[in-house]
């Protein structure tokens, strides 16, 4: 049975990668990627790793591809014009591509496990522990320091875009919510006690 | 024919999808009489009758409304995405029914009872959002394109501060799975064990995020009449358009669900010593169905910017700092220790 749920995730994430790539509108790229995002999800359930699975369809499929798609969306750009610019640089491309794919092949070829790490894999997480507590344990315990400087990484990154893109506009109209909360009902409306079926 | 059920693949497969249909099916059932249960309260606020022809007292008038969109021809509109364009009602109804996989209704009465069960319906309340946004990019038209935009920041804010109640819920209970948390609710003082009570400010602001989540009013800004006609819905036609009113309402009372399940003890009794049981998680849900729908007659429409302020500069800052609050009352025990219910036992 998990055989064949991992055939079926697996075919359909590198179908996923590969329309894609190759998708001429670039709506549907988006949409292709989120399915090879919910494939490999799928991938690590299969491995037991469900904590993983649901962060990554929260975080890429939930929020980073909505925000992709949005922006995809609004973007009128002429794509078939693009890619004719893409056709002149394909031999560098494809150059690249090559030397990356040697590079992989000469450093996955001599590729050797270690010993404790086999063992690692046959039980990937301690009996007595779910998979999320698990990882909560290697987090929080072992990598704590590790674990807080990436997030104050991140959260200095955010800042960083936010001081970036913040500009202040005096000459748009702006809305005083302070102004709209602190408006008294008493010279706003007026309340009328409607009989039911008269009306007023 | 044990053995049969339980270790061949089609054993399996039949058990899982009896399952599933005995979960769907009443589910769908339900959904016909709710949806005429809104109309009726929405009705009664304003002092008119609603439905009151199909049926005694209407109450037949959902299934009519079935009949109607069944026969109706299915409009394209010109220079739609037709692939897109069917396939967002689908997933729009299907991520609804999906989530119900994890959804305890009593004591063991659960299609999948996983470890990670909050966090898979967090999930999938955030795949909700393509159905819309695709609805709307595939009319190619106006209205439907700015609803569907709308939408999407709309409940990429929400889904931000209900992620962070969620986690004061997880922090309670010390577990993410539903059924556990229910557990951890069960205590002697029966309806006081809930967490409604040590949780009462979150409770709120996770009813008010699940408005704007399900796109129900008062922040029903991605199908607002008065500005969009209705929004991404409005080149639907048909059975198209049936499924996206079914996949709303049935997130709506996944919500209802949700709340049940977080804030009001799932299937426990309110009263110490009456027997606990799937009656009263579907009277729970009821009752706040019938909040769902009361809200929607009685507020009016937020605006766009009000939302987004409320969103990130009130609710993202209070659940922020309220789970902080509950860290420390769950490590120091405060409370006579309400807050850590894996430190007391249940």
């Amino acid at each position: 049975m998990s055989v064949f749920a991992f055939y079926l995730f697996a075919v359909c994430a590198i179908a996923g990668g590969l329309f894609t790539v190759i998708s001429r509108q670039p709506v549907h790229s988006v949409l292709w990627l989120i399915l090879a995002f919910i494939s490999s999800a799928g991938l690590f359930v299969l491995l037991g790793a469900e904590f993983v699975a649901m962060l990554l369809v929260i975080v890429y499929v939930g929020a980073v591809a909505v925000l992709f798609l949005f922006v995809v969306m609004m973007l009128d750009v002429d794509f078939a014009e693009l890619k004719a610019e893409m056709a002149k640089y394909m031999p560098l491309a494809l150059l690249v591509g090559v030397i990356i794919l040697m590079q992989f092949v000469m450093a996955f070829g001599a590729w050797e496990s270690n010993a404790a790490a086999e063992g690692l894999r046959a039980q990937p997480t301690p009996t007595d522990l779910h998979n999320t507590e698990a990882l909560g344990a290697i987090l929080y315990d072992q990598y704590f320091i590790l674990f807080q400087l990436s997030g104050l990484i991140l959260l200095t990154a955010m800042i960083g875009a936010i001081v970036l893109t913040l500009r202040h506009r005096p000459d748009i109209k702006r809305q005083d919510i302070l102004a709209q909360i602190y408006r008294d009902p008493a010279d706003a409306m007026e309340l009328k006690d409607v009989k039911p079926g008269q009306g007023l | 024919m044990a053995d049969f059920f339980s270790n061949t693949y089609l054993g399996i497969a039949l058990v899982l999808i009896g399952q599933v249909l005995l979960v769907v099916v009443p589910l769908l059932v339900a959904l016909a009489f709710l949806m005429y249960a809104d109309r009726k309260v929405w009705a009664a606020v304003q002092m008119r009758r609603g439905p009151n022809v199909v049926g005694v007292f209407g109450v037949l008038q959902s299934f009519a409304d079935f009949l109607k969109y069944m026969v109706k021809e299915v409009v394209f509109p010109a220079g739609a995405d037709r692939a897109v364009f069917l396939l967002a009602p689908m997933i729009s109804l299907v991520m609804s029914l999906i989530a119900w996989a994890v959804i305890p209704f009593n004591d063991g009465w659960v299609v999948s009872n996983i470890n990670v069960a909050i966090l898979y319906i967090f999930a999938i309340s955030s795949l909700e959002v393509y159905g819309v946004i695709m609805g709307g990019w595939a009319s190619n038209s106006k209205y439907p394109f700015l609803g569907s935009l709308r939408s999407a920041a709309q409940m990429i804010s929400y889904e931000v501060s209900i992620g962070l109640i969620i986690i004061g819920v997880i922090i309670s209970t010390g577990s993410m799975n539903l059924t556990d948390i229910v557990h951890a609710q069960d205590g002697a003082y029966g309806l006081f064990s809930w967490y409604w009570l040590p949780h009462l400010p979150m409770l709120f602001l996770f009813f008010i995020s699940a408005l704007a989540e399900t796109n129900r009013p008062p922040f029903d800004l991605p199908e607002a009449e008065s500005e969009l006609v209705a929004g991404y819905q409005v080149e639907y036609s048909s059975t198209p358009f049936l499924l996206f009113m079914i996949g709303e309402l049935t997130a709506v009372v996944l919500m209802c669900a949700l709340v049940t399940l977080m804030f009001f003890g799932g299937w426990l009794s309110p009263i110490p010593g009456l027997p606990d049981g799937i009656l009263w998680m579907v009277l729970k849900m009821l009752f706040v169905f019938f909040m769902f729908a009361m809200v929607k007659a009685i507020t009016p429409r937020y605006r766009y910017d009000q939302l987004m302020r409320l969103g990130w500069k009130v609710f993202l800052p209070f659940s922020l700092v309220w789970v902080v609050f509950v860290s420390f009352a769950a490590k120091f025990d405060w409370f006579w220790g309400s807050f850590a219910r894996w430190s007391t036992g249940g």
